[in-house]
């Protein structure tokens, strides 16, 4: 900010056509200080009703009981950070089981679904036997969708009804994904693809060795893009599931944080901390994945992968 | 590989391959071109193709099973849409009713709630949830500091990521009947204010928590259509006396033109559905009478009422309008000059 005011200060004085400016166009203007303060407290103000929120729920799943009934039951810092209301909701089976079936949904289902993507995405990208139709058949499914209930008779015809294959298999394959996918193969220089088909490469070998070594960003966005639609699932649980002990995190935050249902016995203690720190800790709980891989997604955002894809 | 053995650099008449060869060539969709000078297919017989793209054949086999199983079958089970579907019967032995099920449909007092709640929302969404991420990518555009646009971008991304449970959670620890800005009003000796379950002024709160959700990511396609618009242009346009908001007028919006018809079309196409969880999550908390959309009646009606049928006739109903709806505005995209989302040539 304060190297931006300088500047903008050197360049009113001085005729605006000749300043050189390494951050500010030539052409335009400054900015009034009046302008520049409305922007700033726009900025600030989205900015704070994002963080705010979760910094919220942070804290008080962190505040002890004394700082929570004094403060009425919300705090927007801990003074005496303690983890009781995590040791109460992971003291039952309840919250660890569904952690686990999170845990593994979301890691068989992103492994499955980038090698379905990826292999789908290389063999459309080439110009193979069956490669126009079958992308035609891919990108038809962005037109129309089959409709729940359909999709449920499908899934209860397989037999994956309770089991957590309800919660991976529809959801290893994504068209978005695999358009972000194929257009970024279809950037890699053909050269390099033909000279190794010439040199009697297979196709399996000119994927794994030429064409993936060189799409790691992709993959690693596609990836974590499986990863946390994979994670925040709550609906196919709710329309597949009926075993409370194959309850991913995102349903246990629905029926016990949402809905408010009763926490306590369901989680299998006694509420000793304010239910109010508990609802917070679970949703913690299902917040903390996503905001750890979150720096490694957002990493890629600046570097055109998805808004690449979008364009072409 | 036999293919590529006929090497004869300057191909006689029929060839295209040889003209371009660059990866943009590729980029248009007519793929029979491969970049090797020499190498065509059309001569090729299909045995000889078979052979050279099995391994090719056997990657697409995971992807097509997939579409297949949870795509194309769940298609065709929309026929229970035209029977009286009873699930110990199955598709097989349940009675065929041909259009009852519409007929019932039209009938239904729930259903037509359910459209008007839908067209509502989708409604508000459009005034309201579409301008904000073509404003907020002005304004971000406009930072100069580099460091302060990336932090805020990537502070305004995160709620896209988050589930729509946990949105709702948090909405509710704010907003809800016992959550933090109630308590305060509690606290100052006023009434509690019941954001969250006022049914009149839901659609106002389901659209502040979805521009809360994606407004920021749905910025980041406007920001590279900003990136991408000639500087030059911006330069000339100043030196001819052109003020910031004339520039804006002139150059930026016109700039993005095409995405903001692409994406308008895309919602438009998309206008029968608003969001479902957001709706689902809600459904208790507001009442059908206001949150109860398409998608959540098809739900209720058929998984949790047993009306598999009527549930499957307005979820198909729902598609075709959608699909129909796709297909029209971006007719009219054409006839205004713009590529749309799709047209005949491209894939």
């Amino acid at each position: 900010m304060a190297t931006d005011t300088m500047v903008r200060k050197t360049s009113g004085r001085q005729s605006k056509g000749l300043t050189f400016n390494p951050t500010r166009p030539a052409w335009k203007e400054p900015v009034s200080p009046l302008y520049q303060a409305i922007k700033a407290v726009v900025l600030g103000l989205i900015t704070l009703s994002i963080v705010l929120p979760i910094l919220l729920v942070v804290s008080t799943s962190l505040a002890d009981d004394q700082q929570l009934v004094a403060a009425g039951g919300y705090v927007l810092w801990p003074t005496h950070p303690t983890l009781q209301a995590y040791q109460a909701i992971f003291s039952g089976q309840f919250m660890f089981r569904a952690l686990g079936v999170s845990a593994v949904v979301t890691a068989v289902g992103t492994v499955l679904a980038l090698f379905v993507t990826i292999t789908m995405a290389y063999a459309t990208s080439r110009p193979v036997l069956f490669g126009r139709p079958v992308l035609l058949m891919v990108l038809f499914t962005l037109l129309f969708a089959p409709g729940l209930i359909p999709m449920f008779l499908m899934v209860k015809q397989l037999g994956l009804l309770d089991t957590l294959w309800s919660l991976i298999l529809p959801g290893i394959f994504g068209a978005f994904n695999f358009v972000v996918m194929r257009s970024f193969f279809m950037n890699i220089p053909q050269e390099l693809i033909e000279a190794a088909r010439i040199d009697g490469a297979s196709d399996v070998k000119i994927l794994w060795k030429i064409v993936l070594p060189l799409s790691k960003a992709v993959v690693a966005v596609v990836g974590l893009f499986y990863a946390v639609g994979f994670w925040n699932a709550f609906f196919n649980a709710m329309l597949y599931i009926n075993d409370q002990t194959k309850f991913p995190v995102q349903l246990v935050l629905r029926n016990y944080v949402v809905q408010g249902g009763g926490l306590a016995d369901q989680l299998g203690i006694a509420s000793t901390p304010p239910p109010q720190s508990m609802q917070m800790a679970i949703v913690v709980v299902a917040l903390l994945p996503i905001l750890l891989v979150y720096p490694f997604l957002q990493k890629h955002f600046n570097k055109g992968v998805i808004t690449g894809a979008i364009k072409g | 590989m036999s293919s590529t053995t006929s090497e004869v650099p300057p191909a006689p008449a029929p060839e295209r391959a040889t003209a371009s060869t660059g990866p943009g060539r590729f980029r248009g969709g007519k793929k029979k071109a491969s970049a090797v000078a020499g190498q065509s297919f059309a001569g090729q017989s299909f045995r000889v193709r078979w052979k050279r793209d099995r391994q090719m054949l056997l990657m697409m086999v995971p992807g097509v099973l997939f579409l297949l199983l949870f795509f194309y079958i769940p298609i065709l089970g929309n026929v229970i849409a035209f029977q009286d579907y009873q699930p110990f019967l199955g598709i097989g032995d349940s009675d065929w009713v041909g259009f009852q099920n519409f007929v019932d449909l039209y009938f239904n007092p729930d259903f037509w709630v359910a459209l008007r709640n839908t067209l509502v929302l989708a409604l508000w969404q459009l005034l309201l949830f579409f301008p904000v991420p073509l404003g907020l990518a002005l304004v971000v555009d406009s930072l100069m500091s580099s460091r302060i646009r990336r932090w805020f971008q990537s502070i305004v991304y995160l709620p896209h990521f988050l589930s729509w449970v946990l949105v709702i959670a948090l909405f509710q620890q704010v907003l809800g009947g016992a959550g933090l800005v109630n308590n305060e009003l509690r606290h100052l000796g006023l009434d509690a204010l019941p954001f969250m379950t006022n049914p009149d002024t839901f659609p106002l709160l389901a659209t502040v928590q979805l521009v809360w959700k994606d407004a920021g990511w749905a910025m980041i396609i406007f920001l590279a259509s900003l990136a991408s618009i000639d500087g030059s242009l911006y330069e000339a346009a100043a030196a001819d006396g052109a003020g910031r908001w004339r520039r804006m007028w002139h150059i930026t919006l016109p700039g993005l033109r095409s995405i903001i018809i692409l994406l308008l079309i895309l919602r438009i196409g998309d206008i029968l559905s608003v969001g479902f969880e957001q709706f689902l999550l809600q459904h208790d908390a507001v009442g059908p009478g206001a949150s109860e959309v398409l998608d959540t009646f098809t739900y209720f009606a058929g998984v949790v009422g047993g009306g598999w049928s009527i549930g499957a006739a307005a979820g198909l109903a729902k598609g075709i309008v959608g699909a129909v709806l796709i297909f029209a505005a971006n007719k009219v995209a054409h006839r205004l000059g713009e590529p749309g989302i799709f047209s005949k040539k491209a894939g």
